[in-house]
């Protein structure tokens, strides 16, 4: 391992002191390639071919030995189960990359506030460091359900007992069971929401919030005025991250129900179709929609980046 | 000027690296004592024909981990010592994800067992699985039943012999709550029914279930149905099936998936019946011992989730008996489940372990190697009867050798994986979920029935 | 970059000052309360880990605190050499193997994406925008539709009919095809990142150092990279964390190679073929949570530092 940091560094150190030396005209060209190279030979390879290879593969049947036309995206889109699918993942969209990321801003802010904040900031951002074996298994002693007569290890049935109310297949209510999923992810991953905006927050230089605070901005009106602009890049980052995060999500639906019980999402499904089922022209059309689904993040991150240049 | 940021980017991890250097010192440490001494190998226990070929490594990729790895690791033991060869028994509890992966990716292992007889077809069509040498196949000519070389084979062609087998036909009761009712064990149907309205009258939960297992939720439920297949229909109707001559949407298998549900979607046996549908399968077995639910049916190796300290025995906490058949053409049912040893090239070392895999010497040294525990089995007619110490293997055994016994291998796992692997999974589930009428789960399942690629 | 040191001190100092200016009660309040939910399912896995197994599925995990019956038989079962665990000489290769596997995986995305990031950003050209926004949709692919071809580059290299792109690599089954792909699925979203918080440099830094006649080589040295610090830390935390927890590369390009498979993979083996250990399971899920705890609080101290304080966008 360290042979191999040690090979990486010192090439890039030999290429750096090499280019470095390049003189006037050349110097951009070489700057651009040494800088990007590396990335987009990487990114090639591992991601953009893989992403050609499906596109591809969509069009082609369930082994990938002939050409079937459209029939991978009419069936993707006719079909009565794959209806429920593509409502969950509709429904995931809307609302985890805004709670997660509110939530993440919100924490970050109060986290700005108070002393001593390590240790809280870790317990929020503990889940994320969490295995997803060990995450399925925490939530299992959350969610599970056992007949009335038997004694009840899963947290909320055991609530619902003591308030008074039978114990529910919480699992089994739809559609409260996808909002039930959507917690561990809100859970999981609001840790990295909080970690980056703080990160943003902590950048905000302490002399502008000040000289708001004497002009009598606080609360709402500092927020609103003088914070939320200076971290507002960093918000819409990762908001578009977890839109990704959340469009990519499989194994929590996977472990908690297997997709089961009207709970599956897209990628989800991708997943059973390609490796449980073996059909890799369906699993591949669903990447394929994913990648389609993204789009709309995509033109909304370019919009906002060009009206942050034309302002600045 | 490289340095200050190599110092940036070590600084950030300098913490890490300290473990780093910890962590290698104490493997150092630990490793240098940990050389274990080879005994003299018992060559006559391997069987003869084989030439050493030493530093060769035979790599077998395979679902199963933990403990029931390390018991393949010392059945091989003795092959190894006398043959060179190494046994690489490389385990992934996500097996069926991977080796289609790794076929196509080009780093196929050099056998892979594989569970599904539909996922042995799969890797045959991809052209890299190569068929058995003849050595493999004289062997399974010889000790298997001609039903277990068809699994086996894909088009004709024989490719993988099988490993271990397994009785899937068990009802799992407690003998000690069964004597403190006065419960007997059931010879018909109609005996274990009548006797399950017994123990609904008496307040007892007379069947446990449950189908949830993550991504694969469902399959326990397949097994049901197709218990009540074989014993209704008999297996012309029930191979039928899974070719799909015989469709989900057609008289025997309704009629059959009403019989399941008359049985085990009766909330007079079960409690509430969508419990099942979110009850893991381990979870279904923990009533047993305490009379919480009666009887449970399932394969022998649910014995790994009973309580601590349930003792298995027909006195103990926990026993099965053999599920009875319904109609009385077809001769004593009996549905099963395998794995075979699916070759991916025709080195020397790779033929010579999958035909030591094949002899019963192997089935031999792997049944001495679980002991007592038990817990696998061979369909290998070279095992003598005596080889098996574990009562509850030998029992299984018994009905699987038996030459008059109906013998047929699980259908989702013989059925094309949209269907075995997906359509009956989540239709099943659906089913026990929430009601779904019969005729509504079967034809969801026809209809998913791929057409060819 | 002189600028900068000196004015570090002091801002800092300034900086602390207006927290305590608008330090309140309530928010701390709101955060614990929030952060003691945001603990309970943990502490229920942590209970559970020392739980005797029989207990585990008889009753709810809160009864721990109420009759504790604690046991370290599930945490020694784990460490134990022996044929219990299956794995024959405790899990500390396997620990070794996963610090071998994180640590590169993590320092080669993050250099590579640093510089893209600030090639991106900094160093325009025509059609470095289309490229940064291919480079954030490439987010969306999937890992498990790479990991056929990435195999195929890896085991045969890449033809076009019959000629070789690319020739085989020969390394799969080897710990340099693990950091690899590792490498390649980390770089979209650390670009992404890294260039949010490169491109919001001040602009007047960039500009001046330009005039002074410093190549980009220099100014990325000397300005980009001790700026991005904060980034480069948040980032690291993350990758770290999805490599040191990750299954599906490691077993996908471990290939069976006996000894490189890291401590997550080894101990989703412990669960057994069908037995649902889950005294195992969650006492391996703590083993493997320590060690990225430690690096997030060692690098947690980055995101406070103030680097960037005086300087205005």
């Amino acid at each position: 391992m360290l042979a191999g940091i040690a090979i990486f560094l010192a090439v890039l150190a030999a290429i750096f002191f090499i280019a470095g030396r390049a003189n006037g005209k050349k110097q951009r060209p070489i700057a651009i390639l040494v800088f990007l190279g590396p990335a987009l030979v990487l990114l090639l390879f591992g991601l953009l071919g893989p992403a050609i290879r499906t596109f591809v593969l969509s069009f082609k049947g369930s082994a990938s030995h002939t050409w079937v036309g459209f029939k991978n995206y009419q069936w993707l889109f006719t079909d009565e189960s794959m209806r429920i699918v593509l409502r969950n993942t509709v429904f995931w969209i809307l609302f985890t990359p805004i709670i997660t990321t509110g939530l993440g801003l919100l924490l970050a802010i109060l986290l700005d506030r108070m002393r001593r904040e390590s240790v809280a900031k870790s317990l929020i951002f503990m889940p994320m460091a969490i295995s997803f074996v060990g995450a399925s298994i925490i939530w299992k002693f959350v969610y599970q359900y056992a007949n009335p007569n038997q004694p009840q290890i899963g947290l909320m049935s055991s609530i619902a007992r003591h308030l008074g109310f039978g114990p529910t297949n919480w699992l089994l209510q739809q559609p409260l069971n996808t909002f039930l999923l959507m917690i561990i992810f809100v859970w999981s991953q609001t840790g990295f929401a909080m970690v980056i905006l703080s990160a943003a927050i902590k950048a905000v230089p302490a002399d502008i919030m000040e000289a708001s605070a004497l002009d009598g901005a606080h609360g709402w009106k500092l927020f609103r005025g003088v914070t939320f602009p200076m971290v507002r890049s960093t918000f819409i980052v990762v908001l578009a991250t977890m839109v990704v995060a959340t469009l990519k999500l499989f194994d929590i639906v996977q472990a908690s129900t297997g997709g089961n019980f009207g709970t599956s999402v897209l990628a989800n499904e991708m997943y059973s179709e390609v490796f449980v089922r073996y059909d890799a022209g369906r699993g591949s059309a669903m990447a394929i929609v994913l990648f389609l689904l993204v789009v709309p993040v995509l033109v909304y991150n370019i919009y906002n980046l060009r009206r942050e240049r034309s302002i600045a | 000027m490289a340095i200050s940021k190599k110092n940036l980017l070590l600084g950030g991890s300098s913490a890490v690296v300290i473990i780093v250097v910890a962590a290698v010192l104490v493997a150092t440490l630990g490793s240098s004592s940990g050389k274990n001494g080879t005994s003299a190998a018992n060559c006559a226990n391997v069987g003869t024909g084989y030439a050493v070929q030493q530093g060769k490594t035979v790599e077998v990729f395979t679902s199963v981990v933990g403990d029931e790895l390390t018991r393949y690791q010392t059945a091989s033991a003795d092959f190894t010592a006398c043959t060179g060869i190494k046994i690489n028994w490389n385990g992934s509890d996500q097996f069926e994800a991977q080796l289609p992966v790794r076929v196509t990716g080009g780093t196929a292992p050099g056998l892979a067992l594989v569970p599904q007889p539909g996922l042995i077809a799969q890797m045959v069509a991809t052209g890299k699985a190569v068929p058995a040498p003849s050595a493999v196949k004289a062997n399974v000519d010889k000790y298997w039943s001609a039903s277990w070389s068809q699994l086996g084979s894909v088009n004709g062609t024989f490719y993988a012999a099988p490993n271990s087998a397994n009785l899937k036909s068990l009802v799992w009761y407690s003998p000690k709550q069964f004597a403190k009712y006065g419960y007997t064990v059931p010879t018909t149907w109609t005996q274990m029914m009548a006797q399950s309205d017994k123990m609904a009258a008496a307040g007892q939960t007379a069947w446990c279930g449950g189908i949830g297992s993550g991504g694969a939720t469902g399959w326990p439920a397949t097994d049901w149905l197709e218990e009540v297949v074989v014993r209704e229909a008999g297996a012309t109707v029930y191979n039928n099936w899974i070719s799909h001559k015989v469709k989900f949407s057609d008289a025997p298998i309704i009629h059959a998936m009403n019989t399941v549900w008359s049985w085990m979607g009766n909330s007079k046996y079960v409690g509430k019946v969508s419990t099942i549908a979110t009850t893991s399968f381990q979870d279904a077995v923990t009533g047993i011992p305490s009379g919480g639910c009666m009887q449970l049916q399932q394969a022998s190796f649910i014995a790994a989730s009973l309580p601590a300290g349930s003792v298995v025995s027909p006195t103990g906490d926990a026993w099965v008996y053999y599920l009875p058949g319904i109609s009385s053409k077809v001769t004593t049912p009996v549905e099963g489940g395998g794995e075979f040893y699916l070759a991916f090239n025709s080195n020397k070392d790779t033929v010579e372990a999958q035909t030591f895999f094949s002899s019963p010497q192997w089935a031999i040294a792997r049944i001495k190697a679980a002991g007592s525990n038990g817990g696998w089995l061979s369909a290998n007619s070279g095992v003598p009867a005596a080889t098996y110490t574990n009562p509850l293997d030998a029992l299984s055994a018994k009905y699987l050798s038996d030459p008059n016994s109906t013998f047929v291998f699980d259908a989702s796992d013989a059925m094309p994986a949209a269907i075995g692997n997906g359509a009956e999974w989540t239709g099943f589930t659906d089913w026990f979920a929430n009601g779904t009428p019969v005729k509504t789960v079967a034809a969801r399942i026809d209809s998913a029935w791929p057409a060819g690629n | 970059m002189s600028l900068l040191t000196r004015n570090k001190a002091p801002k800092l100092a300034d900086h602390n000052a207006g927290r305590k200016l608008f330090g309140s009660r309530g928010a701390t309040i709101t955060v614990w309360i929030i952060a003691i939910f945001w603990t309970i399912p943990t502490l229920g896995l942590f209970a559970t880990s020392f739980r005797p197994k029989e207990e585990i599925s008889a009753n709810g995990w809160w009864n721990f605190f109420i009759h504790p019956h604690l046991t370290l038989a599930n945490y020694s079962a784990i460490f134990s050499s022996g044929t219990t665990s299956g794995i024959s000489n405790g899990i500390m290769p396997y620990v070794i193997n996963s610090f071998v596997i994180t640590i590169p995986a993590v320092i080669f995305p993050i250099t590579i994406a640093t510089m893209a990031a600030y090639c991106l950003a900094w160093v325009k050209f025509r059609g470095s925008d289309a490229l940064f926004y291919g480079i954030f949709a490439l987010q969306i692919v999937p890992i498990q539709v790479a990991l056929v071809p990435l195999l195929n580059l890896f085991t045969g290299g890449v033809h076009i009919g019959t000629v070789t792109v690319v020739p085989a690599l020969h390394i799969a089954g080897t710990f340099v095809g693990i950091w690899l792909p590792h490498t390649m699925f980390a770089l979209p979203l650390a670009i992404y990142l890294l260039h949010n918080f490169i491109s919001s440099l001040p602009r007047d830094l960039m500009e001046a150092a330009n005039v002074d006649g410093a190549s980009h080589f220099t100014v990325f040295r000397r300005i980009v990279l001790p700026l991005s610090v904060p980034a480069i830390a948040a980032f690291t935390i993350f990758q770290f964390l999805w490599v040191w927890n990750d299954l599906l590369v490691a077993l996908t390009f471990t290939g069976g190679t006996e000894g490189i498979n890291p401590l997550n993979a080894k101990l989703r083996g412990l669960a057994g073929t069908w037995g649902s250990h889950w005294e195992l399971l969650t006492s391996s899920a703590f083993v493997m949570i320590v060690v990225p705890l430690i690096v997030f609080f060692s690098l947690q101290r980055y995101f406070v530092r103030g680097l960037l304080a005086g300087s205005v966008k």
